[in-house]
Formats: C-alpha cells, structure tokens, sequence
C-alpha cells in the first residue's frame, strides 16, 4: 500500500504588491481545497474523483481564474477551458470554448468517461454539456467586477495581459523603480487570478492531473491555452500527475506536463530531478510552473515565476501553503 | 554537413491489400507529385517550414486524402478541419481547429504562429483570423465530396465513429480511402519542420479535436528531430506521440529509427497508429502498425521510397 499525496495550484506569477489581505484570502482557498482532497483521500475516493472534486470548488470559488471569476476575452465574455487525465490507464478528457458549464473539468471529466472522444470544443462542447445533463449557467455568472475592471485597464494598455506574466525581477532597469514589474508591458499594479490545478496520487499509486482556466484577460476569442491540451497543461501517467500553469505558449511548446513524466520514465530520475530539470532546460524564455504527484507518493511544486500559489500535503502529515520561493 | 531528407503521408489505417486501382494509382501519383514538388523545394534551398506548409497545401488540394478538399464529414455532415505546424530550432508552432472555409487550413496554422501571439485559434475565430488576413475560403461545397457524404451515410448506419481508413462493413461499400496528411522535412543545414492536417473522424461529434492540432501529439519538431503523426486521435494524444520520439532521442538516447519504431509500437494506439519522421542528422523513418499507409520520403544520397503497405 502507497502513501498518498495532494497538491493544488491557483497560478504561477504573483504581484509582489499584492494586497496582504488578498493573499490571505488566496491561501485560505487553496488550505480549503487541500482540506477537502485529504478528507476525500483518507475515505478512500480515487485520485482522478479527488482531482475533479478540488478543482471543482477552485472553479467555483471566484478567486482564481477558471469557472466563476475567469478573466475576459477582448468581448468580455468568459470562454473556459479545462483537462483532465488519469494516469493508470492514460485516459483523458478535454475541452475549450466553454461559455455556460458551471464547471468545465467536470464537463472534461464526462468527455473522458462518456464520449467517443478525448476533447471537445465549443458549440461541440456546449451540445454534449446539455446531452449530458451538467449544470449550465448564464455566462455572467462567470464575470466578476473584478475582472471588467481588469479587462478595461488591460484594454488601455491596448496589450494582452498576461496572467500574471512578468519579467524576472532582476532584470528591472533604473526605468523601472516606480512600477518595478510589468505584465506583458503593463504596470502589475493590479490583481489578477489566475489558472487552477490539482494533482494526486492515491493509497493505490494511481496518479491522475486536472487543470482549468480562463485563459488570458483580453485574449482573442478562440484562442487556445495549455490547459486543455493533453502533454503541455496537464499528463497522468503510471509515474506521476503533473499540473502546469504560466505562460501557455512556453508551455506547449516544451509540452511541459508530458516532460516530467517522459524524463522520469526515459532518463529514470525520480520526481524532484525531473521537475528540476524540466523547469530549469524546458522553458527557454517562459514563465511556468508546475504541480506534481509521483506514484511513491512524494510531491513536488517547481516554477520560475515571481512566485505561485500552491499548496501540498502528504499522508505523512506534511502540508504546506505557499505563494512565494 | 548532413543531407536534407523529407517524408509524408497520406494518413494510414486499415487499407484494403486489394484496394483497386482506380483508388490506388491515384493516390500513389499524388504521393509521387508531393513527394518531387518538396524535394525541389528543399534543392532550390527553401527553409524546411516552407516546404512543409507547401507540401501539405497540396495534400490539402487533393480531394482523396482526407484534409482541406476531401475531408471527412462530422455527424451533422459538416467539415470541420485542423491543422498544426512547427519549426524545430525556434520551437515556434501555430495550430487550427474547427475550421469550415478555409481552403488550406495549413498555412492559417502558420499564420496563427507569425502573425498572433497565440498557438491555437479555435472554431469561429480561427475563421475570422482567416478573413482578417485575405486568406482564401470557399463554400462547404469546395470540400464536401460525394464519396465522403456515402462515406457518412455508411457510418451512420453502422451507427459508429470510424476511424481513418477503417474498412467499414461492408467493405466493398467503401474503403474510406482518406486519412489525415503530413509532411516533415530537413535541410543540409539540419533545420527541421513538421505539418500535419485532417478533417478528422467520419461520423465523428462536432467539435471533436483529435490530435492532429495538437503540438505533441499530431506534430512535434525540435533540435533532433520532426515528427507528424495519424491514425486514432484518441489514442495518439494519451500517449504524446510525436513528442514521444523526441523525448526518447533526448532522454533514452535512441536513434531516430528505434525510437519512432517505439514510439508506434509501445506508445501509440494498437493496429492504428503511424508516423514520418526526419533527424537533424538527415536519416528518416516511416514506421507504422496499420495495415498500410500512404507514404513516401526522400534524402539527398538519393534514397526514396513510395508506398502503401508493409511490403510493396
């Protein structure tokens, strides 16, 4: 018998002038999500249910970015997307292009379990969410007045935000001191949320991995994430769950998730070296960073970021709720 | 300094042995057409991105092959086509989904990865991408042919998804003989490209994305090597394929042929998986475990091939 392992995220890249309140609001969040996949792994509930159910209430929490409280395309609308993998016999599920799903990765989670296929999208997506029964909302039930008014300052700065993307603090210039870090050229004097995910490993080894998002405030309507895409967001596999979040394009292009568990399997490191490695030679130029599981029970977070909300806890009664290095 | 290579494909599966040669010779005549228009390409000195993209169009063109002119149909008898391309050095890549008018969803992939900061674009605003840069579109009558529409009709009544190139029963009925395209090429300089483009499953859900306009899964490149993939979508994204034969040239220190041979074998889909494959160093691989698979590749030392099965 194995031991088991939880570890949930709510972004990479943090506004180090963030209000202290704000992050005391984000760490009693991700303490709540590690709290209820512990009671859920200690009543024997499967790693891919606990992943579905903690990343259920970051979605429905709004704040993070992903199901209420996602960030707004360039038409201030939400469109989400969310994945989902089972790593024992690499099952998955995906979608993107969600408007109405209350919770996108359990929407994920019905395409993985109930279709023929591993992702569905957009107008595709929304059929199968009302064939399947699944709770459907309005899409303002996903706008919060937080994010129209990071939508209008993104807009004024005619820039896409990126979540939370900012240079590395280092290499601030003497230009820089009165907005020391920037976001994809805009001052980060203001809050924004940012990507969800889950990773665990149960009693029985299994690992499993679930990611959701609403992508980037002001992104163009149909652009695509990592988040849904099986390899760079999220991958399961007998070895471990990974859980990615951060610049999306650094992370497609590395296919980052999928890199922990390749180089584990492939160059036979164990859970920490890959993820070292994977953040240290995979991202070029990006900003990411990653949650893992491995199936021995032990949990990794790595990033290079300014920072990521993160939080992990194992059977042997270490858990830990961080936002910084 | 190393040869220039290239391979495509014309998507693989369960391709009747006794396909008849109505079928068969024009599609290996397609395969010999793409085959000598991306080898001059590479001769004239064309970086291996453009040559990619300019092989596939004209797969795409082709209405036997399942991509652009010729792709399969969706259960509510639509087309819907993807696509994605990469460039190994950079490790830049743009990918398409749910397209419905554009003629060569190719080459929007690699406008979506010059033109945007994105990598995927996806359904209606991948078409108004395509508007907002004049590229060319036509009617759903451009891509709809009718052994594609017979082909639906078939599968409907088989009440089932079908798969690329699977024999439907009966089989004399139609051997759906489309499949997902792709084109991976090097130069001399050791730069490497992938493209892969389909219109997917027959009969399958609308909004289904398969791995074809998946980095990782339908095409990869890097430093080492170039990779596009067919066969069950499904599958092929469960096991990153196509990154698969990169991580373990890199992480295992395979050869290009061992490790897109277990990259097919042991994590890709039983009995419906195939890939191209071309090193930096100029070697390539055709590896498949379907019946067949269209396929046919080059190198500068004057190696070429063009084939269907396993032994023709």
């Amino acid at each position: 018998m194995g031991r088991w392992a939880i570890a949930v995220h709510g972004g990479a890249g943090i506004d180090p002038n963030l209000p202290v309140e704000r992050q005391e609001e984000a760490k009693q969040l991700l303490t709540r999500c590690l709290n209820l996949g512990i009671a859920a792994l200690s009543s024997n509930i499967s790693a891919i249910d606990v992943v579905e159910l903690v990343v259920r209430e970051l979605e429905t929490d709004p704040l993070f970015n992903s199901g209420r409280g996602s960030a707004l395309t360039e038409k201030g609308t939400v469109e989400m997307e969310a994945s989902i993998m089972d790593g024992t016999r690499r099952r998955c599920g995906a979608v993107s292009g969600i408007t109405t799903v209350k919770n996108p990765i359990s929407l994920a989670r019905l395409v993985m379990d109930k279709s023929p296929h591993s992702y569905l999208a957009f107008s595709g997506a929304e059929d199968f969410a009302r064939k399947q029964g699944v709770e459907i909302v309005d899409n303002e039930y996903f706008v919060t007045d937080d994010n129209v008014g990071m939508l209008k300052l993104a807009k004024e700065a005619n820039s896409i935000l990126f979540d939370y993307r900012i240079p590395p603090m280092g290499c601030a210039g003497a230009a820089a001191t009165e907005s020391p870090i920037q976001m994809n050229g805009l001052p980060i004097s203001i809050y924004a949320p940012e990507t969800v995910g889950c990773v665990v490993v149960d009693k029985e080894g299994r690992c499993a991995a679930g990611t959701s998002t609403g992508g980037l405030m002001n992104k163009m309507m149909g652009r695509i994430g990592d988040s849904p895409l099986i390899g760079a967001g999220t991958y399961a596999s007998e070895l471990c769950g990974v859980s990615c979040t951060g610049e999306g394009e650094a992370i497609i292009r590395s296919t980052l998730a999928r890199d922990v568990s390749a180089v584990m399997e492939y160059k036979g490191v164990g859970l920490q070296e890959a993820v070292d490695y994977v953040i240290k030679h995979r991202l070029d130029e990006g900003f990411a960073g990653l949650i893992a599981v491995s199936n021995k029970g032990e949990v990794v977070c790595g990033f290079n970021s300014n920072g990521m909300f993160r939080g992990c806890a194992t059977e042997d009664g270490f858990m830990e709720v961080a936002m910084w290095e | 300094m190393v040869g220039w290579a290239i391979a495509l494909h014309g998507g693989g599966g369960e391709i009747p042995i006794d396909l008849p040669d109505e079928r068969r010779i024009p599609r290996e005549m397609a395969l010999r057409h793409c085959l000598d228009l991306g080898v001059s390409a590479l001769k004239s000195g064309k970086p291996p991105l453009d040559v990619v993209e300019l092989v596939v169009r004209e797969l795409e063109n082709h209405p036997d092959f399942n991509a652009g002119k010729g792709s399969v149909l969706t259960a509510e008898g639509t087309v819907e086509m993807e696509a994605s391309i990469m460039d190994g050095k950079t490790k830049r890549c743009g990918a398409v989904m749910g397209l419905t008018t554009v003629i060569n969803p190719i080459s929007l992939a690699r406008l979506v990865m010059q033109k945007t900061p994105h990598i995927n674009l996806a359904f209606a605003a991948a078409e108004a991408f395509a508007r907002a840069h004049g590229v060319e579109t036509a009617e759903p009558s451009h891509f709809i042919t009718l052994e594609n529409i017979a082909r639906l009709k078939q599968a409907k009544e088989f009440n089932r998804v079908q798969l690329d190139y699977t024999a439907p029963t009966p089989r004399e009925a139609g051997d759906s003989q489309t499949g997902t395209v792709g084109c991976v090429a090097v130069d001399r300089a050791g730069n490497l490209a992938a493209a892969t483009s389909t219109g997917g499953y027959v009969n399958k859900m609308a909004g289904r994305v398969g791995d074809t306009p998946l980095i990782g899964a339908g095409t990869y490149a890097n430093h080492l090597c170039a990779v596009s993939t067919t066969g069950k979508g499904e599958e092929i994204i469960r096991g990153t394929v196509a990154k698969e034969v990169a991580a373990l040239m890199e992480y295992k220190g395979l050869s290009l042929t061992d490790a897109a041979a277990y990259a097919v074998d042991q994590s890709g889909p039983i009995g419906t998986c195939g890939l191209i494959a071309v090193s930096a160093n100029g070697e390539v691989t055709m590896p498949f475990n379907s019946t067949g698979m269209f396929r046919a590749c080059a190198t500068e030392d004057g190696y070429s091939e063009i084939g269907i099965w396993h032994n023709n």
